[in-house]
This record gives structure tokens, C-alpha cells and sequence, in this order.
């Protein structure tokens, strides 16, 4: 990858050139020329599925919250948009609720269903929630199929079965003409995109974003991974069940099938289609997607001689063709081809973070005391007991296998420890997981890099700043973050700074070596400003004059007071760096003490050396 | 008294063998290659209207299918030999699929046109069956090495779609049945059973037995399961990834295959039938968790007695919404368990 060089100066200042930020600012206007337009233009045909569009969009939308951003898929969003529809229907019909109050009953419904889903299956691999929807949608779709009292069965709900529904009204009138409800539709779709767009440009949605690269590295700087995956799913079933809610109102008539897997499938299509990582994928997908069955079933019947729904084989063509070839979608492929957007320039005059508090322990910062793990038949790390005092720097080290990774993840509640004890300033911390180690002042790096390769360097380092932020959900959807967010890119781009990567912040983390990486895993902890900084082998891959530089970082670390452990097999930069030294081997503490004294110990030579054969 | 749960507990078993096959051969691709091929029940189908089209003296529209994925096959060797520069490769690639395809389209062709007895007409259609297998993991699969367990599990999603209307196309929308493999009963105490359950069991349990032996003693069978437990150790070890997946594929196809010879002749079966009996299949392979096999077999075959008696205690309408139903406890069980944070990174 090659970048124009830019002065130091320069960094974090957007280039100039900004063709690409009012091509795609004209766009969003024409965009919302045509949406205003519409209803004036379209006939009543056009307004109908320019409607339909609308409601399949909010479904999309979630999608790409769910499977696009936070990586988890769901193969039964079309059972909550069941779910939010008949929950309406049938308080509305049967029990005479406002209709308006029954699109929120529909929603509450379906996030509940969610929440259950969510409870069994989010801690667990991805793909059972994928399944566990999937047997979900087929639950529903049965029940609202046979529970015929209440459901209406297959022949439906509605005034030709006997349940009126009543309409949406407005100030007493009723909303029924496709004119009237495209306003309802698409202002719900306007109002989502704001807050879908708000929500990823915020904290939360940073989080969301780093899960879909494993979840070791968010939960690692305090990221609650298992309730940012449940709030993501929890509002990709809220969505559909207001667009569920929305088809009953229109239909007033509503069947079965509206819950069906296939359903479920058609809204993954048109997200696939638009792009799952893309807001606007999901309205161009679902456009693209609801034009083109329209199509489809009118010319194939034609060419087939027979009547059936053929159009899913194209669309099963489709899909398989476009993750083959075309994997991101229509809308970032389109994005990709104009001119690129220059990156909001950080603001370096916004105020400093708060510093984190300084715990004021009476004895050693971290204590392991007959730490004990293994898998299976093999102890990874045996009885393992040290200290680390405040304010030192420790390295860990050990031939390879001795288990110092293993000893790191068991520190940061990666791992648990079958047996003993790890204290944090005096608390045990042995059973916290890896997002309550962080909040405590906890930061690492990882000896296989744990980083967003999609993701710009500012954005990768601005991750490390989770733990030290507090802005939630609420304030993520109304876009209320902002100032915090400013503060926390200008920390970001300090930060590269200090580890010498503030030239290009913008840059994909992708388009570094491996040496620079790590250097960019430092600067992402930097970021937690951490009590204890935990370094998995900072120095592997780097240059020599970078590892004097990291040399220079540490113990500048070390004077403003922040504790360092260190695992590293390059003895220079251990010796030089460390005021003690654990020497792990099979598991076991082999010996500890001053770099001089750990250096002279017999055991210590051999382990490394071998025994010398008399 | 005992007479009722006795004649549930043998017709569940028979559908929880046919649903076994199914959560076997899912496991073992998925542990092989991290597919979950959400379009292995449409296997079952294919198989099954095949051999119905091949009774009627008609040419299948399988075999279509299977010529147009080898000459796929063909353009995708071609064109990845082209990007290699290796001429000479790039001809004997596009020769043998297109030499594939003409063999078994003829041979179909003749099996259609001729009387020949019934299992021959079976082995036809499985066969056939099971070479959608690896045209299917070549067509589908392995041009995205390297894609996540979310993007497999869409692409199967597509594969299912086009499968479903292509069976609807080739053989519309009315069921199909198929005569017994041998017809008469057999009595066990209360129990009456065709001899088509029977010859089910057994096969199904020959099966099974055959796939324990494969995997436990032969070379092959190992080097699969290496595959699976690792797979840069397995490359390093001279196992091929594409290979094992290759192979994985054409397995779990086999199963199917003859999972919807076996079960026809009972059930009867249309083009989405298959979807259903490859869904069951899931619910036993998530009670083994997606990676064991033998609580696969075993839960299948739960879910298949299960299925039996809800459908008589509880409500014949509502006995597939209880299957599924299964699968909550079964995660709720799994995500009590302590995992470490690491396990659940893809």
C-alpha cells in the first residue's frame, strides 16, 4: 500500500481534495430529494413498493447492526417481524387496544423472545445463534399456523376472517392510502437511519464494530461483549417487529408466512445484496431486492411455461455469486469506486481525558499465589506464584510452551484459574472476566495481534479508551457523544504519536508490518491509560532502532508511575528493561530476582542452554 | 399398557435413523471444513425424485444439474489454471469434468430408456446424488478458502434456494412416493413393522458402524479427522485441506442420498420435504454440540422418538414446533457451562 507521505505536522489533518465528501453529500441530498419526491411522482403501484421497500429496510437495517457490524447472523428475523405483527393484530382486533400502543407491544414482545434467544445462545460460537434463530422462526411460524383460535391459522388474520383490525389513525382520521402510510414508513425509516448512523459513530459502536474480529481484544479493554451482543440483537428484533407492526397496519390482514424462514432468508439477501457493513446497503439491497422478484416472478413463469416460485433459484444463484465475487455489496463496491472521503480531522485542542485513578495499594500491585491451570491432560502453568511491586517493570520469561501467555490470559481473566489466587492491588481477581480486569486499570497487548485490519490506526488505538469513557446507548443513538468522541481521537492520535505512528492515522491497520503492529498494540493500551500494562512480546519483529524506542517509551511509562509486565524472548531488550526478572519453565516458577542474579542461576542456564553433558 | 409407547418408540427410531445419517454427516463437514450446510435435507430429496423420475422412464433433472455444475467445475479449473499460467494443466482441468458430465449424462440417459430393476435405479440416483457433493463444495466452497463460518453458512443458505426451486422446477409440486426395497411385516411382540423399517435400521446402522470403522481404523478416515483438529497441522502433515474437504462434502451428500432412498418409500416425498428432514438432522447435530458425533447420532435419534410420541401425547400439528423447541434446553444447558473466553472466538 502505498500513501503519499505526509509531514508530521500534517498528521491527523484531512488532505485536501474534498470532491469525494460533496459527491457523497450530493448524493444524500438527491437521496432525500427523491424520498420527498415520491409520493408526488409515483402512482399507486410505485407507492406500494416504494412502501414495502420501507418496511423491509427497517428488517435490513437490523440486519447490518447484527450481522454486518457486531458479526452475528440470524436466520429468523422475518420470526420477529411475525412476532411484532400479530402481537398488534391481535390485542388491537381482540382486545381493543390503540392501535399505536399495539406497535409498541409488538416491539416489547419481540425483544423479550430476544432476550430468552440471546440468554442461551450469545455465549456461545456465533452460529448457534444463526441455528437457534433458525428453530425459532419454524417454533413461530408453527404456533401461528395451528394455534387457529387465536391466530386465524393459515387462511390469516383480518376482516376477511372475521378480526377486524383496526386502522392506524391520525388526530382521529384513519392512515390507510398507500400516500398516507409512505410517510408513516418512511419517516420510521428516516428516524432509524439517524440513529443507526449516531450509534456507530459512537462509543458503543466502536464496540459493536471490534466484536466482529473475535471478541478477545474489546473484552481485553472493558468492553461488556455478551451485553453489547444482546443489545445489537436485541435491536435488530425491535426493528423488525416495528416493520411487522407496520405491515399489519397497512394489510390490515396479516398471514403465517410473513414469519416464515423463507422471509427470514429474503431479508439476508437483501442486506447481502446491499451490503451488510453499509446503512444504505440495507435500503439499496431491499430496493434492488424487491424490484428484481417483481421482475422475476413476472418473466419466469413466462419462460417456464409453469407457474411456482422459481425466482428464489435466481436469487440462490445470487446470493452464492455475490459473497463469491462481490463479498461487501453493492454499496461499499459503489463507495469504493468514488473518489475517496477525506477523514474528519481530529480535533487536537479537545480537552485531555480524565486520568484514570491511581489505587494506592499497601503491598505488591499484582500477586500470583499457586496459580494452577490446565487443558486437559497438560498443566499449562503449575503452582505459579509471583509478585509485581508498584511502580516496577517485570519480564517474564521462559523458553517457548514455558506458559507465560497462558500466565497473561489467567492475569486478565482470559482464563480462569483452576486453582490459586490473583490479586489486583489486594483484590482477588482470579474469576472477573476479561472487561472487569480492564476496568481496573488492566491493559495488554497480544503476542498474535488482536487488531480490526479493516479499521483505520486511529480507530484501532481509540478502542483502548472504552474502560476510561461512559457514554451508553441512549447517548450513542442521539449522537450526545460527540465531545467525548473528539476527546477521544485526539488521545488516539497522541498516542500513535508516543509510539511513532502519528504520520498517517488515517491508514488502514492492515497496511502496516508486522513490527509497526505491535507498535500500534501498544498504543491501543496506552490509550486504557493502564495502572498495570501487560506486553505479550512488544518487541518480536521490531527494527532495532524501534526497539530502542520502545526501550526510551517504557521507561518513560515507569517514571509516570505505571507498572509494566513484560514477556519477551529478546534478552537485550528484557535485561535492559526490567528491575526483576520470573523465569517461568513447564509451567513452573524457575527463578526470580534481579537480571544479574537470574542470569548467573544454574537452573536458569540450563533451561535455556540445555545441561551440559559431563 | 405398554403396547402404544412401544409402536412410537419403533416408528420414532426409524426417522431418528434417517435424521442420524443427517447429523453425522454434518458434524463431520462441519468439524472438516466449518460449513454448516443448511442445504443437506435438499440432498434427500434429489436422491428420492430421482429414482422416481428413473422408475417413469423419464431423464431426471438432476442430471442437468449435475452437467451444468462439471462444466462449472471446468470454467472455474480453466480460469484459475489461466491465472497460474499453467497451459498444459488448464487443458487436462477442463477435460475431465467435461468428460464427467458426458459419462453421466449418457449413463443416466440409458438407465432412464432401459428396464432395469429397482435397486439399479437406486444405485443410479445415489450416485448421481453424491457427485453433487464435491461438484457442489467445487463450485460453492472453495473459491473462498478462507471465509468465515457466517459466510459459508449464507452461501448454503443460497445453494438451499436454488436447490428447493430447481426441485421444484425438475419435478413440481406433488408428492412422490416409492415402492419398498422388499414388502411384508414383521411382527415383534406388539410391534408390526414393515420391512422397509427394517431394511432403514439396518442400513442406517451398517452405515454407522461402517463410518466408526473409517474413522477409527483406516488411514483415510484419520487423516479426515486430523483435517479437523487442525488444519495447518494437517497441511503440514501432507493432508490436503481442499481434499479433506472434498471428501467431507461428498460424504455428508452420500448420507443424505441414501437417507432419501430409505425413507421414500415411507413418507413419500416432495421437493421440499428434504428441508425439514435435513432441519431435524441439526437439532441431533446441535445436541452433540456441532463436534461429536457419536451424542449426534444419539440426540438425532432422540429427536426422531421424541417427535413420535409428541405428535400422539401432545398434537400431531404442533409436533415439529416441540422438535425445535428442543434445542433450547439443549443450548441453555451447553452456555451454563463454564467456557473460557477464548473458546468462543472464531
Amino acid at each position: 500500500m502505498s500513501r503519499a507521505p505526509s509531514a508530521p505536522s500534517g498528521a491527523g489533518r484531512a488532505p485536501a481534495g474534498a470532491v469525494g465528501t460533496w459527491l457523497r453529500r450530493g448524493l444524500f441530498l438527491a437521496f432525500l430529494a427523491v424520498i420527498v419526491a415520491l409520493p408526488y411522482l409515483a402512482g399507486a403501484f410505485g407507492l406500494r413498493l416504494a412502501n414495502l421497500i420501507g418496511m423491509y429496510s427497517l428488517v435490513a437495517l437490523g440486519l447490518v447492526l447484527l450481522t454486518g457490524y457486531a458479526g452475528l447472523a440470524s436466520l429468523g428475523q422475518a420470526a420477529f417481524v411475525g412476532t411484532g405483527a400479530y402481537t398488534a393484530a391481535v390485542l388491537a382486533s381482540r382486545f381493543g387496544v390503540n392501535p399505536w400502543l399495539t406497535l409498541v407491544a409488538g416491539v416489547v414482545a419481540s425483544v423479550v423472545v430476544a432476550w430468552l434467544i440471546g440468554l442461551v445462545t450469545l455465549r456461545l460460537k456465533g452460529h448457534f445463534l444463526a441455528l437457534a434463530t433458525l428453530a425459532w422462526g419454524l417454533v413461530i411460524t408453527g404456533v401461528l399456523r395451528n394455534w387457529i383460535p387465536v391466530t386465524g391459522g393459515n387462511t390469516g388474520f383480518g376482516s376477511a376472517t372475521g378480526n377486524r383490525i383496526p386502522p392506524l389513525t391520525f388526530l382521529g382520521d384513519p392512515i390507510r392510502g398507500d400516500r398516507e402510510y409512505y410517510v408513516l414508513v418512511w419517516g420510521a425509516v428516516l428516524l432509524t437511519l439517524w440513529l443507526v448512523t449516531n450509534l456507530m459513530r459512537s462509543r458503543l459502536g466502536r464496540a459493536i464494530k471490534s466484536l466482529r474480529t473475535g471478541s478477545v481484544a474489546a473484552a481485553s479493554f472493558g468492553v461488556d461483549v455478551q451485553r453489547v451482543k444482546m443489545i445489537t440483537f436485541l435491536a435488530a428484533a425491535a426493528l423488525a417487529a416495528l416493520s411487522g407492526g407496520l405491515h399489519a397496519y397497512r394489510e390490515l390482514f396479516i398471514v403465517p408466512n410473513l414469519a416464515s424462514l423463507n422471509a427470514s432468508i429474503d431479508y439476508l439477501i437483501m442486506a447481502v445484496i446491499g451490503g451488510l457493513t453499509s446503512v444504505w446497503g440495507a435500503l439499496a439491497g431491499t430496493s434492488v431486492f424487491v424490484l428484481l422478484k417483481e421482475q422475476l416472478q413476472q418473466v419466469l413463469p413466462g419462460i417456464l411455461g409453469r407457474t411456482g416460485n422459481y425466482e428464489i433459484v435466481a436469487f440462490g444463484f445470487i446470493l452464492v455469486l455475490v459473497l463469491q465475487y462481490a463479498r461487501r455489496g453493492l454499496v461499499p463496491m459503489v463507495d469504493a469506486l468514488l473518489p475517496r472521503q477525506p477523514e474528519r480531522p481530529v480535533r487536537e485542542d479537545a480537552p485531555p481525558l480524565p486520568p484514570r485513578e491511581r489505587v494506592q495499594a499497601s503491598g505488591p500491585l499484582l500477586e500470583l499465589e499457586g496459580v494452577t491451570r490446565s487443558f486437559g491432560g497438560l498443566t499449562a502453568v503449575n503452582r505459579l506464584s509471583f509478585q509485581v511491586g508498584q511502580g516496577e517493570v517485570v519480564g517474564l520469561i521462559g523458553p517457548n510452551g514455558a506458559g507465560k501467555t497462558t500466565a497473561f490470559n489467567l492475569i486478565t481473566g482470559v482464563l480462569w484459574p483452576d486453582a490459586g489466587r490473583v490479586r489486583f492491588a489486594g483484590r482477588d481477581i482470579a474469576r472477573l472476566h476479561p472487561h472487569q480486569v480492564a476496568r481496573l486499570g488492566l491493559a495488554r497487548t497480544f503476542q498474535h495481534l488482536n487488531l480490526s485490519p479493516s479499521l483505520s490506526l486511529l480507530e484501532n488505538v481509540a478502542l483502548g479508551a472504552y474502560s476510561r469513557t461512559s457514554s451508553g446507548l441512549w447517548s450513542g443513538l442521539m449522537g450526545l457523544g460527540r465531545a467525548e468522541e473528539e476527546r477521544v481521537r485526539a488521545e488516539a492520535l497522541r498516542q500513535l504519536r508516543r509510539v511513532g505512528l502519528g504520520d498517517d492515522p488515517f491508514a488502514r491497520a492492515d497496511s502496516l508490518p508486522l513490527g509497526k503492529l505491535r507498535l500500534l498494540e501498544v498504543a491501543r493500551a496506552l490509550m486504557a491509560d493502564p495502572v498495570l500494562l501487560l506486553l505479550d512480546e512488544p518487541a518480536a519483529g521490531l527494527r532495532r532502532h524501534e526497539k530502542e524506542d520502545l526501550k526510551v517509551l517504557v521507561r518513560r511509562l515507569q517514571g509516570e508511575g505505571v507498572t509494566v509486565l513484560l514477556v519477551e524472548h529478546d534478552m537485550d531488550v528484557v535485561m535492559d528493561l526490567a528491575d526483576r526478572i520470573v523465569v517461568m519453565n513447564h509451567g513452573e516458577l524457575l527463578a526470580a530476582g534481579t537480571p544479574a542474579e537470574v542470569r548467573r542461576d544454574p537452573a536458569v542456564i540450563e533451561a535455556y542452554l540445555g545441561r551440559e553433558v559431563a | 399398557m405398554l403396547d402404544i409407547p412401544l409402536i412410537l418408540f419403533f416408528e420414532g427410531l426409524t426417522n431418528g435413523a434417517i435424521y442420524a445419517l443427517m447429523a453425522l454427516g454434518l458434524v463431520v463437514l462441519y468439524s472438516v471444513t466449518g460449513v454448516i450446510n443448511v442445504a443437506i435435507g435438499e440432498f434427500v430429496m434429489i436422491s428420492a425424485l430421482t429414482v422416481a423420475s428413473l422408475r417413469a422412464g423419464a431423464v431426471p433433472g438432476s442430471v442437468y444439474l449435475l452437467v451444468a455444475g462439471l462444466l462449472l467445475w471446468a470454467v472455474y479449473d480453466a480460469l484459475r489454471f489461466a491465472r497460474e499460467r499453467r497451459a498444459g494443466r488448464a487443458a487436462v482441468g477442463l477435460l475431465w469434468p467435461v468428460a464427467a458430465a458426458a459419462v453421466a449424462y449418457l449413463a443416466v440417459l440409458l438407465a432412464a430408456r432401459a428396464e432395469l430393476p429397482y435397486v439399479a435405479y437406486i444405485a443410479v440416483a445415489v450416485a448421481l446424488t453424491t457427485a453433487l457433493g464435491p461438484v457442489s463444495y467445487r463450485v460453492i466452497i472453495q473459491p473462498l478458502p478462507r471465509a468465515s463460518a457466517l459466510v459459508y453458512l449464507i452461501m448454503t443458505i443460497g445453494l438451499h434456494l436454488a436447490l428447493t426451486g430447481l426441485g421444484l422446477a425438475f419435478w413440481g409440486p406433488q408428492p412422490y412416493t416409492l415402492p419398498p426395497f422388499t414388502s411384508g411385516r414383521v411382527r415383534l411382540g406388539p410391534v408390526i413393522l414393515d420391512h422397509q423399517d427394517l431394511w432403514l435400521l439396518a442400513l442406517s446402522a451398517l452405515l454407522l458402524a461402517g463410518l466408526w470403522w473409517f474413522f477409527g481404523r483406516t488411514l483415510h478416515g484419520k487423516a479426515l479427522r486430523a483435517a479437523a483438529v487442525n488444519k495447518l497441522g494437517a497441511r503440514l502433515s501432507g493432508i490436503s485441506v481442499v481434499r479433506a474437504g472434498s471428501a467431507a462434502f461428498t460424504l455428508s451428500v452420500f448420507l443424505a442420498a441414501v437417507a432419501g432412498v430409505l425413507i421414500t418409500p415411507i413418507t413419500k416425498m416432495a421437493y421440499d420435504f428434504g428441508f425439514l428432514i435435513g432441519l431435524k438432522g441439526f437439532v441431533g447435530a446441535i445436541i452433540g454440540g456441532l463436534a461429536n458425533p457419536a451424542v449426534a447420532v444419539v440426540g438425532a435419534l432422540f429427536v426422531g422418538v421424541a417427535e413420535q410420541f409428541s405428535a400422539f401425547y401432545v398434537s400431531s400439528a404442533y409436533k415439529d414446533v416441540l422438535v425445535f423447541l428442543l434445542i433450547i434446553p439443549v443450548l441453555l444447558v451447553r452456555s451454563l457451562q463454564h467456557v473460557d473466553f477464548e473458546e468462543h472466538v472464531e
